[in-house]
């Protein structure tokens, strides 16, 4: 099948940018988006032209790399997947496709397609954790946790920090990412001790980002591949509220 | 997931006195719970047009006579009204920051069209209430209706309402004013819930379902005063003459 790729390419992040379009020929609808890149990179080094920059790593879906905004919504068209998982038959053939990087202040771009996303790294670095004292582990069945407690926090773990709620939010909120993450230890029992602490911190992390603010309309969850539910963002407005009345921190 | 960060050319943190983004959300939603409060006590005391002249001007003098009450009530709405929009401000100031470029093609999925419009909404109503203040409340714009008083001698509001709403431009203004608060309304009342932690996925959908039926019903209920008018349902009392 044929394809015009219209993609942003940036020399590097001072760098103003624009889409440049590539005519895209001899592709198979069972290629990934990340694979017809792969083809299209082939072509221009042959050419002796700069390849397109674009985050990658298991291909799998799973990973969270592979961040781009294709058409419009981040990771493409199909729901509940990543770019890697989203394949040319998901277009019809002879289509425009628009390939644009993750766009917010605090994703800047690096190049072409690839954004720097450690301030999600700081967001973590800010209280998404346990701390555990020294000492032997602990037996693995020590600590009871009821089935549904810990599906519950398996549903907000799921969250593979893709970034794709925040490309997708108007206000560049990271909102999903920062409720996932605050509500998966907020559920279980380790995370009862640093609860209020922690979901203060990554909070104020998150807003020293420059992330934008949640207004509830839902695109983070819709584009997100792992379906992480609004309702985690409502977990995390009651976090936020129990951290600031909470006494005991 | 991290690469080389550009961090230095970034603008330095943009919270407004250490007031969390969730903080001033949860502000948010608290005047707004307020205004739409109000709003809906307003409506209901509007709709008493429909039991005749004597029952609404009896009801706004029953108002005017409590000075203490009214004028608390008043300088409440007013600071409600204004955090509510001062907030609004700061908030999208924020949300602009945070996005200052957007994407060459932009498909807003699952989103309503009155969750993107949320601040060109309230600034209509805004503008809206800066007139509907300076037309009945201040008598400004039609001084000539404002004047008027009833048999009993009191303010003539029923009278003053319906020679008002005859005229097809100011009822036009009122509707359309009307359909911008219902839009408004149809994002605001589920968000209420939704930025209190209230809402879970099984009642996401009720609340949404809530928020559409406390906007069509504030919507339908104000618009039919200036319909009811226009089509002569309710007419002027014995001896009130058009000017």
């Amino acid at each position: 099948m044929k394809l015009t790729l219209n993609i942003w390419r940036q020399q590097g992040p001072n760098d103003t940018g624009q889409i440049v379009s590539y005519p895209a020929k001899d592709l198979s609808p069972d290629m990934s988006i990340l694979e017809m890149l792969d083809k299209l990179n082939e072509e221009l080094i042959a050419a002796g032209e700069e390849p397109v920059v674009f985050d990658h790593d298991c291909r799998e879906g799973i990973c969270g790399s592979c961040s781009m905004v294709i058409n419009g919504v981040p990771h493409g068209p199909q729901k509940a997947s990543t770019t890697c998982q989203t394949f040319l038959r998901s277009f019809q053939d002879g289509e425009n496709i628009y390939l644009e990087p993750f766009r917010a202040t605090a994703f800047p771009v690096v190049r072409d397609l690839m954004v720097d996303r450690s301030a999600f790294d700081r967001i973590i670095q800010a209280g998404g954790y346990v701390s555990a004292n020294t000492g032997g582990a602990a037996d693995g069945n020590a600590l009871p946790i009821a089935q549904q407690t810990a599906e519950d926090a398996m549903d907000a773990a799921a969250c593979i920090g893709c970034g794709a709620c925040v490309a997708a939010c108007k206000n560049a909120s990271a909102m999903l990412f920062t409720a996932a993450k605050v509500s998966h230890l907020a559920t279980l029992p380790q995370g009862q001790v640093e609860r209020s602490e922690r979901a203060r911190n990554m909070v104020a992390q998150m807003d020293e980002e420059m992330f934008g603010s949640c207004t509830n309309q839902g695109a983070c969850s819709a584009v997100c591949p792992k379906e992480i539910s609004l309702d985690w963002i409502a977990k995390l407005n009651r976090e936020h509220i129990r951290s600031r009345v909470a006494v005991s921190t | 997931m991290s690469t080389a960060t550009s961090g230095s050319s970034r603008p330095t943190t943009f919270v407004l006195g250490g007031l969390s983004s969730i903080s001033a959300k949860l502000l948010m939603a608290l005047t707004g719970t307020g205004l739409l409060i109000f709003v809906a006590a307003h409506m209901l005391g509007n709709l008493q047009i429909y039991l005749g002249q004597d029952k609404l001007n009896a009801y706004a003098k029953f108002l005017k006579g409590m000075p203490l009450l009214l004028w608390s009530a008043r300088a409440g709405l007013i600071a409600t009204f204004g955090l509510h929009l001062g907030l609004a401000v700061y908030l999208r100031r924020q949300n602009r920051r945070a996005r200052p470029q957007g994407y060459v093609v932009d498909d807003p999925v699952e989103t309503s069209l009155a969750s993107r419009t949320m601040l060109t909404s309230g600034l209509v109503i805004f503008a809206f209430l800066v007139y509907h203040l300076l037309h009945f409340t201040l008598g400004v714009t039609n001084p000539a209706t404002h004047s008027l008083t009833d048999a009993a001698g009191r303010h003539d509001v029923y009278s003053m309402v319906v020679l008002s709403f005859r005229n097809i431009y100011v009822s036009g203004a009122y509707i359309i004013a009307m359909l911008f608060l219902g839009l408004h309304l149809s994002h605001a009342t589920s968000s209420i819930f939704q930025t209190f932690g209230l809402t879970g996925n099984a009642s996401r959908g009720w609340y949404q379902k809530l928020g559409w039926a406390v906007a069509a019903i504030l919507m339908i209920g104000n618009i039919s005063i200036p319909v009811a008018v226009l089509t002569g349902m309710l007419g002027l009392p014995e001896g009130v003459a058009q000017p």
